[in-house]
């Protein structure tokens, strides 16, 4: 385990050089074994798709075997060694991942499939509070109207399309300026004393953008709407604090935070948690039950029905460790000079248009561009051939692209693994499409 | 790259053949990628009935990358002034070629230009770009000559490539 030079800083690409940065890049970049293999006819793997889905270093992969090869078993029931190990495990992990998102009562944290059932589960409860007397006040129907925003990763606007459609309540959103920042000059209009919830992303998984999240909070708490947090893409490059954001519910998902896929988290106020309906429902979520009715655990238990994920919950737990360990003000300060490095490079390049702030100031790492005169399919796939693996399409988030005119992007996201060094071999195969292609 | 991207699908890409929308035309059909947004509006005109009618033409108009507006390009070379039935053949010739990863290199003498397309079958990611433009076809030309002519549950509008969250 490696820790982030303190003397890395924010500063300017321009003051950045690669030798300060090195020696403690390199001992990162051995925690992660897949980030030494080579693609493509032995090109180094350069790993720029960490929005999509992050690498994991060897504690989070040896967490899990040690798990699986010392304490497994099915966590809250039985009461074998086994089976109280691997529930302390699990618990363990919990705490750690509340704690690492600024949540000190582990309750208020439900281990989820990944951020996208976070979001339905919310959804599909606030639905199911139509059926269930002693959950009105979560009632949405007719004249009640969801919040969401332009910029939202489908998850983060499908689950509430749905939601409008089953309780015949409106979807509203919020739009984008030109500057690929949400435009807030009439909220007090989009927000009104409908809203019932108010869904957004604390980072665009597009363009980068870091939402306002304390004016969109302010706004929703001022007609009583809940607020619902999108922190998949700033969970994992920054600190992150759900108490301090002032939030009801956020949601982020383990693999894009180093840790292993099929675990994410799903934080709550208690108060909300305790008193909604369940989304899934059977084993292990229950108080009594009998044969025509049942009554709910108090959460998280509630809304984790069924022999939940372990293993994976365990890895997050290393992930998160791996993170703090790093320090997570040095994470973002890193990344931060990396996204100054993409910017400076890709800005550099006659022909490419940066998709997002240009500006890098309230911005995550995720950097998305468009070539002019090569559609960003043919962009990835000589990316590709250089080893340099990015996203290309429309990033589940059709509406953003719609918005702009845009079929589809390239996307370059980082991680706190990546270096100046593959911030520039992107930028030079950039320009090796544009001469394949012939528009350079 | 060189293989993948052949001159000629740059060719047809930079000046794709028989592009924009023209009348008359008997069905139009609008198809989609899910995975990357790319999307086509495909007029078919036919003259006579069931296998046997003659396309008379194939007209579209296409947001994609190079693979998909060259594929779609050869693809009205191939099946305009033929009989439906050495359409579809052409069309199926094609589609077992690009779905077959790189193993079949395709009948020259069936999909003409279309085997330039054989090194794209290698990339799984590729291939739904590949097949746009023909299936926006298969499905337009059974809207003219019946269900029964052709099966038109192949369409690449039915799969998706989300990013999981």
């Amino acid at each position: 385990m490696t820790t982030l030079q303190t003397a890395i800083s924010a500063e300017p690409a321009a003051h950045l050089t690669v030798a300060d940065l090195s020696v403690d890049i390199a001992a990162i970049r051995a925690d992660f074994p897949i980030l030494q293999r080579t693609v493509r006819d032995g090109k180094p793997l350069v790993y720029l798709d960490s929005g999509a889905t992050s690498q994991r270093p060897i504690p989070v992969i040896d967490a899990e075997q040690e798990f699986v090869t010392t304490h497994n078993a099915a966590v809250h029931r039985g009461a074998h060694q086994l089976a109280e190990e691997a529930t302390d495990h699990y618990e363990s992990a919990r705490e750690r991942i509340a704690a690492f998102v600024g949540v000190p009562n582990p309750d208020e944290l439900i281990f989820t499939k990944n951020a996208t059932e976070g979001i339905n589960l919310v959804a599909y409860s606030l639905g199911n509070a139509s059926y269930s007397p002693s959950a009105s006040r979560f009632r949405l129907g007719p004249g009640d109207e969801v919040v969401v925003t332009e910029m939202e990763h489908h998850a983060n606007l499908i689950p509430w399309q749905e939601l409008c459609r089953r309780t015949g309540a409106t979807l509203k959103w919020i739009q984008m300026g030109d500057d690929f920042r949400l435009d807030l000059n009439n909220l007090d209009e989009v927000i009104t004393e409908r809203a019932k919830v108010v869904a957004f992303t604390h980072q665009s998984n597009v363009l980068g953008t870091v939402n306002p999240v304390a004016e969109l909070v302010a706004a929703a708490n001022r007609v009583g709407a809940l607020t619902v947090l999108d922190a998949c893409q700033s969970v994992p490059h920054s600190p992150v604090d759900f108490k301090a954001l002032d939030v009801d519910f956020a949601v982020f998902s383990g693999h894009k935070m180093l840790g292993p896929s099929g675990v994410g988290g799903l934080y709550g106020r208690f108060e909300l948690l305790s008193a909604m309906p369940p989304f899934l429902t059977g084993g292990s979520m229950i108080e009594q039950v009998f044969i025509d009715h049942a009554t709910y655990a108090l959460p998280p238990a509630r809304f984790e029905a069924g022999v939940p994920m372990t293993s994976q919950a365990v890895g997050l737990g290393a992930a998160v460790d791996y993170l703090s360990q790093l320090g997570m003000d040095a994470v973002a300060a890193y990344e931060h000079s990396l996204v100054d490095v993409a910017l400076q490079e890709l800005s550099a390049i006659d022909g490419v248009r940066i998709i997002g702030p240009t500006e890098n100031v309230n911005r995550g790492g995720a950097v998305s561009f468009v070539v002019d005169g090569v559609h960003a399919h043919d962009v990835g796939q000589i990316l590709d051939d250089e080893g340099v693996a990015v996203r290309v399409g429309h990033h589940c988030a059709w509406p953003l692209h719609r918005r702009f005119g845009i079929a589809a992007t390239v996307r370059a996201s980082v991680a706190v693994y990546n270096t100046p060094d593959e911030i520039r071999v992107l930028a030079g195969a950039v320009r090796k499409a544009q001469q394949f292609f012939g528009t350079r | 790259m060189e293989q993948l991207y052949q001159e000629i699908i740059l060719d047809h890409h930079r000046h794709p053949h028989h592009a924009g929308l023209r009348d008359p035309f008997d069905a139009q059909v609008h198809h989609v990628n899910p995975t990357c947004g790319d999307e086509i509006t495909l007029r078919v005109r036919l003259d006579g009935d069931g296998l046997d009618a003659r396309v008379v033409d194939v007209s579209y108009d296409a947001l994609g990358c190079s693979i998909s507006q060259a594929s779609t390009s050869v693809m009205t070379d191939l099946v305009i002034d033929q009989p439906l039935q050495v359409a579809l053949a052409v069309l199926g010739e094609f589609t077992e070629m690009m779905t077959s990863r790189g193993k079949i290199d395709g009948d020259e003498d069936v999909i003409g230009d279309g085997i330039a397309f054989a090194g794209v079958s290698k990339y799984p990611a590729r291939v739904k770009c590949a097949l746009l433009g023909w299936m926006a076809f298969k499905d337009a030309a059974v809207q003219v000559a019946g269900g029964s002519t052709v099966s038109a549950d192949e369409s690449v509008s039915s799969t998706s490539n989300g990013e999981s969250r």
